[in-house]
C-alpha cells in the first residue's frame, strides 16, 4: 500500500490529500478572496473589516447550520428563513408587553413549531423535506403577516442586550461570537462525537440500514426539525439585532445563500457527507466574497451572475477534488 | 392495469374538487360569470406555464429552481424586442424570446450534465446568473408588448364563456407536450426519471434527454415570462411568486418528486385549483394574508395525504 502511494503521480497524491482534507482548499480559496480584495483596495484588510464580515457572516452561517444538519440527513430546510424572521418579529412586538426574557421565548416558540410540523411531515408521512419545509414557509409567512396586523400599534422594540450581541464589539471582537463560539463548538462536537450526530450520517448515507440496525427514523427526524427550527429562530434573533429593523421579510434574503453555503462548505445534499466547519469557512466565502462583488463597479445584474457562477464553480470544483457525489 | 386506474383517478378527484370550487364560487358571488372566468384564466396564465416547465423536470426526475427567474429574462426580453416593433418585429420577437427560453434552459442542462454538482444546486446557482441577466436587459420595469398579441389572451372564442387566454394555454401545451410525450425522447424522459441506471443501460443516452428536459422547462417559462408581459404590457425584471406556486401546483397534481410518474393534465388542473382558491377567498373577503395560510395548508395537507397514501400502498 504504501509503496504505491508513493509512485502515485503528484496529481493523484495531492487530489487524495485534499479529499482527506476537505477544509483546506476551502480555506485556500477564502485566503485567495481576501487576496483579492487587498489587491483592488490596498488597506482594506484591517482589523475593522475582519470585525464587519465575521458580524455579517455569523447569522448566515447560523441559519446555514439549519441546512448543514437536514442535509446530512439528505434533507433541506427551506422554512428556516421564514422561522427566523417570525422569531425575530414576534420578539421585537411582544417586547413592550412581556419584557425582553418572555419575548424571546414567545418569539422562540413558534420557530420551533414550525420545525416540528416539518419533521410531522417528514417522519410520518414521509413527505420530500424540500416540499414539506416549502410548505410550512409558506403557512409560516402567511401566519406572520396576519400577527402583523393585530400587533400594528404595538410597535417594534429591539432589546439592548440583542444589539449589543448583533452589533457591538468588544477588544475589536464582535460579540456575537460569545454566542457563536460555544454553538459552533457545540455542533461540530455534536455531529461527530454525539449519538446524534452519528445518527444523522447514518439516516443520511443509507436509510434502510440505519432503521434496520434499529434506528428509530421518527424520533431522529422529528428531534432534527425541531432543533433546526430552533437555530433558525435564534439566528433571526442575532440577526435582528444586528440589522435593528424588523421586516416581514428580514431575514428571507439569506435563505439561498445560507444553502450555498452549506454545499459551498462540502455537505453533500444527498445526505452522509460532510460537517459544520466547512459551512462556517462557505459562509465566511460568500461574505467576502460579497464584499468583494459590491466593490467592483458593476450593475447590481451583473454581481448577480457572477455569484451564481462563482457558486457553481467553486461547488464543482470541490466536488471533483474531493471526488464525491 | 390498477397504477392507470389509480393515476387517472388522481385527476379525475383533482377535476371533481375544481368543480365543486366552482360550485362554490358560484354560491359566494352568483355574479361569477364570463369575466371572472376571463380574468381567471388570464391570472393562472403564467402559473400554469411555469408549473408545465417544473412538471416536465420532475418527471425527468430532477427539479428547477430557476424557473421564475428564467420567466423574468423571457419577459424583458419580449418586453425590450416588442418595444416599437411592427407585426413582422413582433413575431421574430416571439420566436426570439422561445428560442432564448429554450437555449436558457438547455445551459441549466449542460450545466448539471457536465458539472456533475446536484440540480438543485446547479439551479440554485442559475436562479442567480438568469435573475441577474434579466437586471441587465431591463433595470426597472419597462418596454412593451404589442397591442394585437395581447388580444391572443383578451376576450372570448367560439363560445362566451370559452376565454381566449385558456385556449391559448391548452394549445400551446399540447402543441409541445402531446408530440414530446409520444415521441421516443419523451419516453426518455419518463425513463430516466424512473431509473436512470436501467435507462442507461437500455441505451437511453442519459444526459441528452436530461439536457432536452430541462431546455423543454425553459421554453415553458419563456411562455410564462411571454404571457406575462402580453397581460400586463411591460416587462418586469423582478420574478414574481412562480418557483413556490409550481413547485405546488406540480405536487398537488399528481407528479412524484424523484420522477418517473405524471403528466401535464395534473398540475394544471392544480394550478387552476390553486388560483380559484385564491379567488374564493378573495370574493368572501376574507384577509388575502389568510389566503398565504390556507394555499400553504392545502399543499402541506395534501402531500401529507399523498405520503400516508403512498405508505399504504407499498405495504399492501
Amino acid at each position: 500500500m504504501t509503496t504505491e502511494r508513493e509512485t502515485a503521480p503528484m496529481g493523484t497524491r495531492i487530489a487524495r490529500f485534499l479529499g482527506d482534507y476537505p477544509l483546506i482548499p476551502l480555506i485556500v480559496l477564502l485566503f485567495a478572496l481576501i487576496g483579492v480584495l487587498e489587491f483592488m483596495r490596498p488597506g482594506i484588510f484591517n482589523e475593522r473589516w475582519i470585525g464587519n464580515t465575521v458580524k455579517f457572516a455569523i447569522p448566515l452561517a447560523m441559519l446555514a447550520a439549519c441546512q448543514t444538519l437536514t442535509m446530512l440527513t439528505g434533507g433541506i430546510d427551506l422554512s428556516a428563513a421564514v422561522a427566523a424572521t417570525i422569531s425575530a418579529f414576534v420578539m421585537a412586538t411582544q417586547v413592550q408587553l412581556v419584557g425582553v426574557p418572555m419575548a424571546i421565548v414567545i418569539g422562540l416558540l413558534p420557530a420551533i413549531a414550525i420545525g416540528l410540523v416539518n419533521g410531522f411531515g417528514v417522519a410520518f408521512c414521509r413527505v420530500h423535506p424540500l416540499i414539506m419545509t416549502l410548505g410550512t414557509g409558506l403557512i409560516g409567512t402567511g401566519c406572520l403577516q396576519v400577527y402583523q396586523r393585530f400587533v400594528i400599534a404595538t410597535g417594534s422594540v429591539i432589546p439592548d442586550s440583542l444589539s449589543w450581541l448583533g452589533t457591538g464589539r468588544t477588544w475589536g471582537f464582535p460579540n456575537a461570537l460569545v454566542l457563536f463560539v460555544p454553538f459552533a463548538i457545540l455542533l461540530i462536537w455534536g455531529q461527530r462525537r454525539t449519538g446524534f450526530g452519528r445518527l444523522l450520517y447514518a439516516l443520511g448515507s443509507n436509510e434502510t440500514a440505519a432503521r434496520i440496525s434499529g434506528v428509530r427514523g421518527w424520533q431522529v427526524y422529528l428531534a432534527l426539525y425541531a432543533l433546526s427550527g430552533l437555530i433558525a429562530g435564534v439566528s433571526g434573533l442575532l440577526y435582528v439585532g444586528l440589522i435593528k429593523a424588523p421586516s416581514l421579510s428580514l431575514v428571507n434574503p439569506l435563505l439561498l445563500p445560507s444553502v450555498a453555503a452549506a454545499v459551498i462548505g462540502g455537505t453533500s445534499i444527498f445526505g452522509g457527507r460532510g460537517g459544520y466547519s466547512g459551512t462556517i469557512v462557505g459562509a465566511l466565502i460568500l461574505t467576502v466574497l460579497g464584499t468583494l462583488l459590491t466593490l467592483l463597479q458593476m450593475p447590481e445584474g451583473a454581481r448577480r451572475i457572477l455569484f451564481g457562477l462563482i457558486i457553481l464553480a467553486v461547488t464543482t470544483i470541490y466536488i471533483r477534488l474531493t471526488d464525491q457525489r | 392495469m390498477t397504477r392507470l386506474i389509480s393515476k387517472q383517478g388522481w385527476v379525475l378527484g383533482l377535476l371533481a374538487f375544481l368543480a365543486l370550487l366552482f360550485v362554490l364560487t358560484t354560491v359566494i358571488q352568483p355574479d361569477f360569470g364570463i369575466s371572472g372566468l376571463d380574468s381567471l384564466s388570464r391570472a393562472t396564465l403564467p402559473f400554469a406555464f411555469a408549473t408545465a416547465g417544473m412538471a416536465v423536470v420532475v418527471i425527468a426526475g430532477g427539479i428547477d429552481l430557476s424557473v421564475a427567474s428564467m420567466m423574468a429574462v423571457a419577459g424583458v426580453s419580449a418586453a425590450v424586442l416588442m418595444d416599437g416593433a411592427g407585426g413582422g418585429g413582433t413575431v421574430l420577437a416571439v420566436v426570439g424570446v422561445l428560442a432564448i427560453g429554450l437555449a436558457m434552459g438547455a445551459i441549466n442542462g449542460a450545466a448539471i450534465v457536465y458539472t456533475r454538482v446536484p440540480d438543485i444546486v446547479v439551479t440554485l446557482a442559475m436562479l442567480f446568473v438568469w435573475e441577474g441577466v434579466a437586471l441587465l436587459i431591463l433595470k426597472a420595469p419597462g418596454g412593451a408588448a404589442t397591442p394585437w398579441l395581447r388580444e391572443l389572451i383578451v376576450g372570448n372564442v367560439i363560445f362566451p364563456w370559452l376565454p381566449r387566454s385558456f385556449v391559448f394555454l391548452v394549445v400551446c401545451v399540447a402543441v409541445i407536450w402531446i408530440p414530446l410525450s409520444r415521441s421516443r425522447l419523451g419516453l426518455s424522459i419518463y425513463a430516466i426519471g424512473s431509473n436512470e441506471l436501467a435507462a442507461y443501460r437500455s441505451g437511453v443516452s442519459v444526459g441528452l434527454t436530461r439536457i432536452a428536459a430541462y431546455a423543454v422547462c425553459g421554453l415553458f417559462a419563456a411562455l410564462g415570462g411571454l404571457t406575462l408581459t402580453m397581460s400586463t404590457g411591460i416587462g418586469e425584471p423582478i420574478p414574481g411568486p412562480y418557483l413556490m406556486a409550481s413547485v405546488a401546483a406540480v405536487v398537488l397534481g399528481g407528479v412524484v418528486l424523484g420522477g418517473g410518474r405524471g403528466a401535464l393534465l395534473g398540475p394544471i388542473i392544480a394550478v387552476f385549483i390553486l388560483r380559484l382558491v385564491r379567488m374564493d377567498l378573495t370574493l368572501a373577503s376574507v384577509d388575502p394574508n389568510v389566503t398565504t395560510i390556507v394555499e400553504g395548508t392545502i399543499m402541506v395537507v395534501v402531500v401529507m395525504l399523498g405520503g400516508v397514501l403512498a405508505m399504504k400502498g407499498r405495504k399492501t
